[in-house]
């Protein structure tokens, strides 16, 4: 049984703004009834102010994503678009004195049917994550782009957090590796940002950077890519910067872009923040 | 507010009879059954009095009864002396739709332990197809683990039948029985099942205690070492309350088994026909042929369960779901699943499972309350009907 807060239970019981509105002119639409949760959003905008008139929600799932829906319809009802667009999925769940962490994506799902209906209001027609990303978890549709923002956003480092906030890896659970390499390229991002912050490193000579490189390369990076059909090769250090040569299934990859991105995050927060990956052909 | 249980497949309440039997072992009759004095020796006798009245609803011997701590100790003693036995065979035959009991020690068997397992499938019935049962046991197989009737469902697989395939391949026979024990007829001195998993809390007497039928014969690996309780199969001194509660329920489980499967049945399908009567979209997941009297999972199309059991329970009703979010995994019931239930529907399923405790006026009170509940929350859903706006309108 979970823990519901009592505001999580009051919303869930008498949800506020259910239905459809029929003059709206912004939808968003987010989840499926496969996903076992999903949320339609409908928006009335004043177009001379981008003030956001009147709101409307249809929600499938349980009693957290029903209060999420309905606290996040409550947050942004007279507010501007812009205004709404700061309220993050961790507002969403402060809002209602908190949730469970395994019921975080339902915050989530709340703060993307926003985006998705502003984006529909935008002409745009759906959030730049779910178009450009690569699919990552394909029991639920997530994407690396929504996971990246979502570890950003929440400051999250474990595959289980990344499962509560977004779903992605609760199913099937062959994306670990997968999330693992996101986790780690964004936090060291953030560790690069914020140099101080992570812990603090001895100057190391070449020969024990190579080591370290060579070391994170067999255990943690060729297993994953192999799983997939490829693999990669360390050819060379030139100070910072890794070479290192895909090979297999990888040369052709269309997220190639991403192996590198994943490979450099991995190096980044294992060996040395300042690593730079450069491809090169074996 | 008075509860209304109907989910007695989770566990069961007490029966006051159960609790009279037990009160002295919790007060005065401390003894240790093993002990040489007669304060502690005369236990020995209740102990005994409740391993023969265990045997009798089972249709076995005393000497066959282990009395352990419950369902997942029984299930793991079984399949693991059935695998050190007979260490010259590497596969396990089970099915798809096991009690996590069964279902995580056969994964873990496989993943970590080197085992072949064959999973058995199910149809959209949640029935097996006898025909891939006998393709699957072989000379390789060392034990055969199929659950007597499903705890989600209430489906009853025929494993006396699997039992005799088994034997034909000198292979060893395991039925979780948990559900079904106390529930329908079982006579294992007809039978070749050579173990038997039951579960005391399931049949109205208290949790924590348990106890593996061995047929007499079969060679035992003992799971739990120490002392020579349970003629050497299970060290640890006797759970005496539990032990008493055990053989009073079976008791009267036995006493009542005929009369009480007809009156639950009735309640049961007087709730089901209400139920698939008033709420449309709605349907019996599994057999309705082959199944307990007590249990009906059905499905409420274009809902979420944990949403319906939140409502239920606002009103005092007690059930279970098999949707993703009431189990803290974010996949729905593998037994659902493996019976192709629509993706409309599985989050949407309810379990209502039924004792002889309940009453016609609860049954009706659930058939009152339940059409409002489900109309509820589809008036929140966007699915289930004409979606009324396009889903991106261009202004």
């Amino acid at each position: 049984m979970w823990e519901y807060s009592d505001k999580v239970k009051e919303h869930f019981f008498n949800p506020r703004n259910v239905g459809v509105l029929e003059d709206s002119n912004a939808v968003g639409e987010v989840g499926s009834l496969a996903c076992g949760d999903a949320l339609k959003l409908f928006l009335k905008i004043d177009p001379e102010t981008d003030r956001i008139l009147d709101v409307r929600f249809q929600t499938f799932g349980c009693g957290s994503a029903i209060a999420s829906s309905s606290a996040l319809t409550e947050m942004i009802k007279g507010r501007t678009i812009d205004e709404a667009m700061e309220i993050s999925n961790r507002d969403i769940a402060e809002y209602l004195g908190g949730l469970p962490d395994e019921k975080m994506h339902c915050s989530v799902m709340g703060r993307d049917a926003f985006h998705a209906a502003v984006a529909c209001y935008r002409h745009q027609p759906v959030p730049k994550e779910e178009l450009e990303g690569e699919l990552v978890c394909e029991c639920f549709g997530v994407t690396d782009e929504q996971i990246k923002r979502v570890v950003e956003e929440n400051n999250l480092s474990t595959i289980e957090e990344v499962t509560n906030y977004t779903k992605a890896g609760g199913g099937c659970g062959q994306c670990h590796e997968k999330i693992a390499g996101i986790i780690a390229e964004v936090r060291g991002q953030l560790a690069q940002e914020r140099p101080d912050v992570s812990r603090a490193r001895r100057p190391m000579t070449n020969i024990q950077k190579i080591t370290m490189i060579q070391e994170v390369v067999e255990k943690e990076i060729r297993p994953m890519l192999q799983q997939d059909g490829g693999d990669v090769e360390l050819v060379d250090l030139d100070g910072n910067r890794v070479l290192l040569a895909l090979r297999g299934i990888c040369t052709s990859c269309p997220s190639a872009g991403l192996t590198k991105a994943g490979i450099e995050g991995k190096l980044k927060e294992l060996v040395d923040p300042d690593l730079v990956v450069e491809e090169v052909a074996g | 507010m008075n509860v209304v249980y109907l989910d007695n497949n989770a566990t069961t309440g007490v029966a006051p009879e159960v609790l009279e039997a037990i009160r002295p072992f919790l007060t005065d009759r401390y003894g240790n059954p093993s002990s040489m004095h007669s304060f502690g020796g005369s236990v020995a006798r209740d102990v005994t009095r409740a391993r023969a009245e265990l045997a009798e609803l089972l249709g076995a011997t005393p000497q066959e009864i282990v009395f352990t701590s419950g369902g997942t100790e029984s299930d793991s003693t079984a399949i693991l002396s059935a695998l050190a036995t007979m260490p010259e065979r590497r596969e396990i035959v089970t099915t798809r739709v096991e009690h996590p009991a069964v279902l995580n020690l056969c994964k873990h068997l496989a993943r970590d332990k080197g085992y072949t397992v064959h999973w058995l499938s199910v149809d959209r019935e949640g029935l097996l197809d006898m025909e891939e049962v006998r393709s699957k046991i072989s000379d390789r197989t060392a034990v055969v683990s199929v659950m007597w009737a499903n705890n989600e469902t209430g489906v009853i697989f025929p494993v006396e039948e699997i039992a005799d395939i088994a034997r034909d391949h000198g292979a060893l026979m395991h039925t979780d029985a948990v559900q079904a024990v106390g529930k329908i007829p079982i006579n294992l001195g007809s039978s070749n099942i050579n173990f038997l998993a039951l579960s005391g809390h399931k049949l109205h007497a208290v949790k924590g205690i348990g106890a593996l039928y061995v047929k007499k014969g079969t060679r035992f690996s003992p799971f739990i070492i120490g002392g020579h309780q349970e003629s050497d199969r299970r060290g640890g001194t006797e759970n005496v309350p539990g032990i008493v509660a055990l053989g009073e329920a079976a008791r009267l489980a036995a006493q009542n088994l005929e009369a009480e499967n007809s009156r639950v049945r009735r309640l049961r399908d007087r709730l089901e026909a209400g139920l698939l009567s008033t709420i449309s979209a709605s349907r019996v997941n599994g057999s309705t042929r082959f199944r307990l009297s007590n249990t009906t999972n059905i499905g409420f199309e274009f809902v979420e369960g944990e949403a319906i059991l939140m409502r239920m329970d606002d009103k005092g009703i007690c059930a279970s779901s098999g949707s993703a979010c009431t189990s803290g995994s974010l996949e729905p019931s593998h037994v659902l699943r493996a019976m192709g239930v629509p993706f409309t529907a599985v989050h949407g399923s309810i379990r209502f499972s039924l004792s002889r405790y309940n009453t016609d006026q609860e049954i009706q009170y659930v058939i009152d309350q339940l059409p409002g509940i489900i109309a509820f929350l589809r008036s929140l859903s966007p699915f289930g009907r004409e979606n009324l706006a396009a889903a991106c309108i261009v202004h």
